[in-house]
């Protein structure tokens, strides 16, 4: 097995202000690990830095190339998938040219068509609606939409940014079951970032906790569950 | 009739070179959200480029090749290396930036090529085509030029990956930036076509309005005109803009009497305001559809 990515030391900065103090964590292969904490605990700048979209201090490997120093358009050509948080699909492109431009970097064309027809059995609804305007989908279908564009990379690593954010509980179990289904089926390795730790948790074989900006827990994520104040504080009871 | 069908087809000529204008200026404007006011001089400077081209012995259509070569060449360098570095600067840095290089090509202009007004050669007959008594050769065959150009324009950013990818990273920079598009090359690829599409207008309109460092001045008025009138987000509605200000230009000099030629330019002006009053985006702006 062994670790696709490694994050040792890692600081990052928005402007003058510093954002990670210092952060450690591995992601073993073909797993899906989650990063957990509060609002501000610096779940999404990890994200942002292992992408190199803000600048960051400390070393990130994949495969034990080196991720930074290299610009975000490099790091996605090795394979690595960013989901941001809320819109970020082309709004004004229609939903097939939004999964064309998720194989931009790819030069297998015949394997892109296979990939397309793939990905449209995961979400039919997209199929239906690919000539639409990705901005007249609904907050779920472009949720998927952005999951589906990031799918097309044939990625090796995927980064989740709240994919349930905002949307109804029964879509967010369609959603957590076919990321299950991606990384069972495909092998993607997958690091989730969530506020809705429950869900998380269940998905996830491995867990980290973030308070301002530090890993204050880490372990299996059956331990997290188990743990006292995770209980308390994240699943609520 | 006969004078108002002149007039009509004497402004959808003159309008097709402010539709490529407009063009040019918005395609930079979508990638960056500026106004390029330097995109006239740089269309002034081309067809300085071209006319050197004709002068040095090659001919025409040579020189016209050689030149939006040049120019794409020249403008996507320009970006990389004078705007790129104030890419994240203040809004008015980088206006400042823009002006500095339109006075800049200008006083390049004048000084290498002198202030004196050249005659510039027109590729189509002196004779008017078919024998028709409305239009001129030069006039019908701008006409042409310029749809011929918007089609390629338009099939490029609609049919082509690298299209597609510019108007991704246009729409989305953080996004585009994840998907891999190499957004700051997308920028100056942005700048390369403006600048090629604006040495066609330059070419076009030097034979009616004479080579010299000035000649662009009022036509990039009337190019924000078309873009403003369009709506400054979208290339389609630019270039019908443009037209439609050629047109109206054309037709309020002819018959009304107090505008005559020499209050035309003040028409594209009062055009520019009515819009930025009543309609700001445009007449095809998008106001984004989108469900929450």
């Amino acid at each position: 097995m062994g670790a696709v990515l490694e994050v040792q030391g890692l600081e990052a900065f928005y402007g003058q202000t510093q954002a990670l103090f210092g952060v450690d964590f591995t992601l073993e292969r073909g797993s899906i690990t989650t990063i957990l904490g509060a609002n501000g605990a610096g779940k999404t700048t990890a994200l942002r830095a292992i992408s190199a979209l803000i600048r960051t201090r400390g070393r990130v490997t994949l495969d034990g190339r080196r991720l930074d120093r290299r610009s975000p358009e490099a790091i996605t050509r090795l394979g690595v998938a960013h989901v941001p948080d809320g819109r970020s699909t082309f709004l004004r492109l229609s939903v097939a040219d939004n999964l064309r431009l998720g194989a931009y970097t790819r030069r297998d064309r015949a394997a892109v068509r296979t990939d397309l027809e793939r990905i449209y059995s995961y979400f039919p609804v997209l199929r239906e609606r690919r000539q639409q305007q990705a901005g007249t989908l609904s907050g779920g279908e472009q949720q998927m939409l952005a999951i589906a564009r990031a799918l097309m990379l044939r990625p090796r690593l995927m980064l989740l940014d709240e994919p349930s954010f905002g949307l109804a509980p029964l879509l967010v179990q369609d959603i957590f079951a076919i990321l299950r289904r991606i990384n069972r089926d495909d092998g993607v390795s997958i690091l989730l970032v969530e506020q809705n730790a429950r869900l998380a948790l269940d998905l996830a074989s491995d867990a980290y906790l973030f308070e301002t900006g530090r890993v204050v827990l880490s372990g299996p994520a059956a331990g997290l569950r188990a743990d006292e104040t995770v209980r308390r504080v994240y699943l609520g009871y | 009739m006969d004078l108002f069908l002149q007039q009509f087809l004497s402004g959808v000529a003159i309008g097709g070179i402010y539709a490529l204008v407009a063009l040019a200026v918005v395609m930079i404007y979508q990638a960056s959200d500026h106004f390029n006011f330097a995109q006239g001089e740089m269309a002034m400077f081309s067809t300085y480029v071209a006319w050197s081209l004709i002068a040095a012995g090659l001919p025409y259509w040579q020189a016209f090749l050689a030149t939006i070569l040049i120019s794409f060449a020249g403008a996507v360098a320009l970006e990389r290396i004078v705007i790129r570095p104030v890419e994240h600067a203040p809004v008015l840095n980088q206006v400042i930036v823009f002006i500095g290089l339109l006075v800049i090509f200008n006083a390049l202009a004048g000084w290498l090529f002198d202030y004196t007004i050249k005659p510039f050669p027109s590729p189509f007959p002196e004779q008017p085509l078919f024998g028709n008594p409305y239009i001129g050769a030069h006039e019908l065959g701008v006409i042409g030029v310029t749809l011929a150009l918007l089609a390629l324009v338009f099939a490029f950013l609609r049919l082509t990956p690298i299209g597609l990818a510019m108007r991704a990273a246009a729409q989305n920079p953080d996004s585009a930036r994840l998907v891999g598009i190499r957004v700051g090359w997308m920028l100056a690829l942005g700048w390369g076509l403006a600048a090629a599409i604006g040495a066609m207008a330059g070419i076009m309109l030097a034979p009616i309005v004479f080579l010299e460092p000035n000649m662009m001045i009022g036509t990039l008025l009337y190019g924000f005109a078309g873009a403003l009138l369009g709506g400054i987000d979208s290339p389609a509605g630019a270039v019908v803009g443009g037209f439609l200000v050629g047109v109206l230009e054309n037709l309020v000099g002819a018959y009304v009497p107090f505008v005559g030629t020499d209050l035309k330019l003040t028409v594209a002006l009062a055009l520019i305001m009515l819009v930025l009053l009543l309609r700001p985006n445009g007449l095809f702006g998008r106001r984004i559809v989108r469900r929450v």
